[in-house]
């Protein structure tokens, strides 16, 4: 980890970024998101397999905006979060420095968001054996029995919001549970507005989740919100082709194809 | 005891469907009465929202309907919710909201009798289906905590 606290010191110095976004140590033993802004500070800087919030959430907050330009530790889903942003036009390649870590935990510097993409050629999107499996029996259930599954796991949703404060793509300055006119998501935590605001958080980020799971990590009761994102990223696949996080292409939802296949249509 | 008779919600576009259902009436074709129609001035603005809340406001079934893909007013309207449908029907039969109870369909000015098929086959496919009881249930909270 030396490399990576040299690199955020120099870049401190030489004034080249004014704010570093790392990890550093937390309580107990928990790591948390640091903010550096002297080079004397960057000693700080960690890296470790504890170290799984989604950082390129601070990128679009204003309150860091505010500090100057920075640079970002970025292990993979961070570095597929940035380049999400950019194909949505919320980052540009002059905004940030962005201080790759490869699952090695090797320092890769990144001079474009081109050299990002191929990088993350090799480590694609993948969803994991276990949670295929979990999403396949969830299917497999009759449709009430389903229904009644997710009204008891939404049940303790209290609409902290964390997921969406956890979320780098859930950047939107009003989001939709804050309309009030109309009232689209009832503000009471009850099953209705609980399984409503779950709706429209996976479809809002359908075809733009880059699977990071910061949503579930940072739900307070643990509920499984991963697998209502990461079962529609299967059905982005299955109708739609490969999947990926490219600052050229446009989201899912915001394109289309004339032959776009679907078979409930009559 | 009555036979039930489902409630069922039509989201239209203006441009096809409505027209559509135009014609229908003025054909003279009869047809069953459950549905409400809606008319929208494109599919494309049918928010998914919309059919979470005809669901949550007491519908049992719900149509939605538009322009045969390449007739569309605004040209790419009803392609971009074609994208929208396949992603929303996903996700709702991932969480056991019963997909069977939504019909997508394209309905063009021109297809008075379609439309008047629609709605039958619909009407029919909800009435063996029954109520949607386990949604009403959610929807309904307050009435199930009045009457603990």
């Amino acid at each position: 980890m030396n490399e990576l606290i040299q690199k955020a010191k120099s870049l401190l110095e030489s004034n080249t970024v004014q704010v570093v976004i790392g990890y550093g140590k937390g309580s107990a033993d928990k790591t948390r998101a640091i903010f550096l802004t002297k080079p004397e500070d960057c000693d700080q800087l960690l890296f470790d397999s504890r170290c799984v919030q989604n950082l390129a959430v601070y990128l679009t907050k204003h309150e860091i905006k505010h500090l100057g330009k920075p640079a970002i530790v970025a292990p993979i889903p961070v570095l597929r979060s940035i380049l999400q942003l950019a194909a949505e036009n919320q980052l540009k390649e002059s905004d940030l420095v962005v201080l790759g870590v490869s699952p090695e935990s090797k320092l890769i510097e990144f001079e474009s968001f081109g050299a990002i993409e191929v990088f993350l050629e090799t480590h694609k999107i993948e969803i994991d054996e276990k949670y295929k499996a979990t999403i396949d029996k969830i299917k497999a259930m009759p449709v009430s029995e389903r229904f009644a599954f997710w009204m008891e796991e939404l049940e303790p949703c209290f609409k902290c919001y964390a997921c969406r404060a956890a979320c780098p793509l859930c950047y939107c300055p009003k989001c939709t549970v804050e309309n009030n006119q109309p009232q689209w998501i009832p503000a009471a935590s009850h099953l209705l507005g609980n399984l409503e605001w779950h709706v429209m958080r996976a479809m809002h980020l359908a075809g733009r989740c880059t699977d990071c799971e910061a949503c579930y990590t940072a739900c307070p009761m643990g509920i499984p919100i991963h697998l209502l994102t990461k079962s529609m990223l299967q059905d982005v696949e299955e109708h739609f082709g490969p999947y990926g996080p490219s600052v050229g292409k446009q989201n899912t939802l915001s394109s289309f194809n004339p032959d776009d296949k679907e078979s409930f249509i009559r | 005891m009555t036979e039930f008779e489902p409630k069922i919600v039509a989201f239209v576009c203006n441009w096809c469907t409505y027209a559509g259902a135009d014609l229908t009436g003025t054909s003279r074709i009869k047809y069953a009465q459950n549905v409400k129609i809606i008319r929208f001035p494109c599919t494309g603005r049918i928010d998914f929202m919309l059919l979470l809340k005809a669901f949550g406001e007491g519908a049992d079934g719900i149509i939605v309907s538009g322009c045969h893909p390449n007739d569309c007013h605004y040209t790419s309207g009803n392609f971009h919710a074609r994208r929208r449908w396949i992603m929303f029907r996903g996700l709702l039969d991932l969480l056991g909201i019963d997909v069977r109870r939504i019909q997508y369909s394209w309905v063009s000015a021109a297809e008075g009798a379609k439309w008047a098929d629609v709605v039958n086959t619909t009407v029919t496919a909800i009435r063996e289906l029954g109520p949607y009881t386990d949604y009403a249930k959610v929807a309904n909270y307050l009435e199930k905590e009045a009457n603990v």
